[in-house]
């Protein structure tokens, strides 16, 4: 067995990152992600690397794009009022086709809102935040494990598509720690990027913008965005199903809801319900197909969230419409309790 | 037989959507000039701001990122520390570097960053439609300033390139003017030193430019020219703000 | 097998120290764990709570309103966890900083230690943390005084290395301290 060291959240992502070969770092504080920058200003100078403390998010993510630009693995990480910040940059990157990797360790809000852990920023991260017709994509880490390894896999998909890649964990995910193997569980992927800007030597220059005047041609270029993303919904969606062969009723959860919903499940089964988990872990592309099968044998879904309801008009679009959803949310830093869960689920049958 | 002029390598053959009488087409001739004559054309890449600048790339001969508005000093940041070995410049309006990115400009130069930016001042928003600019003069008629720019609540124009020379960070700081045979022959001395700046790894550098825009001030384009000389001047007074001499910042 | 404790008290006890032992010690077992330490507002006024789960199988919720476990190392801690812990579970409690008539529940298995002053008697007023974590493994089954010994030095900072026969030793009082309770 690999050795595994008891590592908080945030630390794994940050070595994930390093380990796929990310060089650069600019971010600005903000709690509860601090261990991210903190952890690249002590390691990055020793191997080389680049971190700026920016003097905002909006210059973070527009130091993102320099560097991304010029072909490297380059990131930054938030929380709520930063990524709100950085929508901007990070609509300009999805329309330039610039790869990137933007973490938001979510806290609650609106506004300043609090620190608690919450998944309020669903709807901000799937369903755009910035300005067009736009998608990133996103993954939704569950365990200090996934913490490292979908870090790795962010940065690869990132390049696969020239695409923003988001990874949205709640701050508990952020902040707790558990064993975790810190070495990359396949040979990192890397990907020819010959777009990037690198000075014209022996070849004809070369443009990034998101820019389209032509007649037809913003149209065009949002078209063949379409088709990527749809790329993406057909080879790229990951999720993990535990109980579902036989279960008369689905919780849906992700981050650490879909932890809590793990204890909540291995106690209703011990009292004789069939209850099992369906856990997105892209929620770009969302495992619609997936759900919606699941749906159709199931019938009961409950979908639970650390917000009032985000995933859930996605799981309502996905499930199949002689199923019931039914929904159990707390916002505002509010985290589910396992008994919350279990009595939630047992209302359904 | 000895050629004495020629197009510049560092500019592609097209038309200009320039306004008649716009000098925007003369910084870009002029840092193309200067690109050339220090042959670091295959190595150099242009970040325009937003606005009638944004177009950079339809007339450099060079690799070109499009930042959104104000932010080209940030992603300039990026790109240098990703590839200090190239040359970085950023192109930026007074509406993009003056309003809307100024902590960007003020943090690249506060840290250093080996690149060069060249401002040009209009005095206005040129693309929108002529609105009032943070370097509108006073008494200035704009779409957005109809009686005249008043200090008492629009306050006084912003001269960029004395606030930029008061930081550690910047290497070169200096205004020119594109009104004139002669001042055009400063600015392009002017350009090269900022590149010349880069290249030596001096540090920040910046060239303001006092620049036309006939169609936004409603004049022709001939009496833009005058308006440079006999309005703008006294107001922004050209001359080398900064300019480091050696090394020893470091 | 599954274990879920509570460990509490302000900053500067050691509660992190103790529950990182044990944590770091139940991996090196081959055990899962979930290590969830206070943050943010719970942390205010100089609070330190860490949630540990323990169990042989995956874990899932990192967070328990009925934990099996509770160390209180202060008042406000024991005040603020006492009522959640679960029926018979194991209520380890610093009776130098928590007065006898403040420990409410009577179907828990309750050990009422005087660790500060059991750890000025053993010559170092710091290993009062120690002496709990002694208590608290000679109650549990999944560890022993070795499997903590043997990740003390990757626990402990490096310049504390010479100070870990005295936490041993504490460690060792604590084990004596519950055994004759
Ligand atoms: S609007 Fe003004 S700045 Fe823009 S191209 Fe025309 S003259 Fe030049």
């Amino acid at each position: 067995m690999l050795d595994r060291k008891l590592t908080k959240g945030n630390i794994a992502l940050a070595e994930g990152a390093i380990q796929a070969g990310c060089m650069f770092y600019f971010g600005y504080p903000i709690t509860p992600q601090n261990d991210i920058p903190e952890y690249f200003a002590k390691n990055l100078p020793k191997i080389g690397g680049t971190f700026v403390p920016a003097e905002s998010e909006i210059a973070s993510i527009n130091m993102v794009m320099g560097a991304a630009a010029s072909g490297k693995r380059a990131m930054t990480s938030s929380s709520g009022p930063g990524i709100s910040l950085m929508q901007e940059g990070i609509s300009y990157m999805a329309g330039s086709e610039i790869p990137c990797v933007i973490v938001n360790i979510m806290r609650s809000g609106p506004g300043l809102g609090g620190i608690d852990p919450t998944q309020g920023d669903y709807n901000q991260a799937v369903h755009g935040g910035g300005h067009g017709d736009y998608s990133n994509i996103v993954l939704a880490p569950a365990s200090v494990q996934e913490m490292f390894d979908l870090t790795i896999k962010a940065f690869e998909l990132a390049d696969k598509y020239r695409n923003p890649a988001m990874i949205i964990a709640d701050a508990m995910i952020g902040q707790f720690q558990e064993a975790c193997r810190l070495i990359p569980e396949h040979p990192v992927k890397s990907y020819d990027k010959n777009w990037s800007l690198l000075g014209c030597e022996s070849r004809e220059p070369r443009l990034l913008k998101s820019l389209y005047l032509g007649p037809g041609e913003q149209e065009t270029h949002n078209l063949d965005l379409q088709k990527k993303y749809r790329t993406m919904e057909e080879h790229e969606v990951l999720y993990e199903s535990i109980g579902l062969e036989d279960a008369e009723v689905m919780i849906i959860a992700f981050g650490t809801p879909s932890r809590v919903a793990k204890t909540a499940i291995k106690e209703l089964r011990k009292n004789g319900i069939k209850a099992g988990l369906f856990r997105p872990i892209t929620l770009f592309p969302f495992p619609k197909k997936e759900i919606h099968e699941y749906s159709k044998k199931t019938g009961k879904i409950l979908v639970v969230e650390m917000n009032t309801g985000q995933m859930l008009n996605d799981v309502i679009i996905a499930s199949d419409r002689n199923s019931t959803v039914s929904f159990f949310g707390r916002p505002g830093g509010g985290i589910p309790y396992p008994d919350e869960i279990i009595s939630h689920a047992m209302k359904l049958l | 037989m000895n050629r004495i002029f020629e197009h510049p390598k560092s500019l592609k053959y097209t038309n200009t959507h320039f306004c008649p009488g716009c000098t925007h087409g003369v910084a870009h001739r002029l840092i193309a000039d200067a690109i050339d004559k220090l042959n670091i054309r295959e190595k150099t890449i242009g970040i325009p701001g937003v606005g009638c600048c944004v177009f950079l790339y339809k007339y450099f001969n060079i690799d070109v990122l499009e930042a959104p508005h104000g932010r080209a000093p940030a992603c300039a940041t990026g790109m240098k520390r990703a590839q200090p070995d190239k040359i970085i410049f950023s192109y930026q309006g007074d509406g993009d570097m003056a309003a809307i990115g100024t902590s960007e400009i003020i943090h690249a130069a506060n840290r250093g960053e080996n690149i060069s930016v060249f401002f040009i001042n209009n005095s206005v928003y040129g693309m929108t439609g002529g609105q009032m600019a943070p370097t509108t003069l006073l008494g200035q008629q704009t779409t957005t300033s109809p009686y005249g720019r008043d200090f008492k609540t629009e306050g006084y124009p912003i001269k960029m390139a004395e606030m930029l020379a008061t930081l550690e960070g910047v290497a070169y700081s200096s205004r020119v003017s594109l009104h004139s045979p002669k001042h055009i022959n400063q600015a392009s001395k002017a350009i090269q030193k900022a590149l010349e700046m880069q290249i030596n790894e001096m540090g920040f550098s910046v060239v303001e430019m006092l620049s036309t825009c006939p169609t936004n001030w409603r004049v022709s384009p001939t009496e833009a020219l005058e308006t440079v000389d006999r309005e703008m001047i006294p107001y922004f007074p050209l001359g080398v703000y900064k300019e480091r001499k050696g090394k020893d910042f470091l | 097998m599954y274990h879920d404790v509570i460990m509490t008290g302000f900053g500067g006890q050691g509660i992190q120290m103790i529950s990182q032992l044990v944590a770091v010690a139940s991996i090196k077992k081959g055990l899962n764990i979930t290590y969830l330490p206070s943050y943010g507002v719970e942390k205010r006024g100089g609070r330190t709570n860490v949630t540990l789960v323990i169990s042989d199988e995956e874990i899932g919720s990192p967070i328990t309103n009925t934990p099996s476990g509770l160390i209180a190392m202060d008042l406000i801690g024991l005040e603020f966890y006492q009522p959640i812990v679960a029926r018979n579970g194991l209520l380890i409690v610093n009776a130098d900083l928590i007065p006898d008539d403040r420990i409410k529940r009577d179907d828990l298995n309750i050990l009422k230690i005087k660790c500060n002053e059991e750890a000025l008697r053993i010559g170092n007023q710091k290993m009062a943390n120690m002496i709990l974590l002694g208590c608290y493994i000679h109650e549990i089954d999944f560890l022993d005084i070795d499997d903590i010994s043997r990740i003390m030095h990757e626990v402990l900072p490096a310049h504390h290395a010479e100070s870990i026969p005295d936490n041993l030793n504490a460690i060792k009082r604590g084990m004596e301290l519950a055994s004759s309770k």
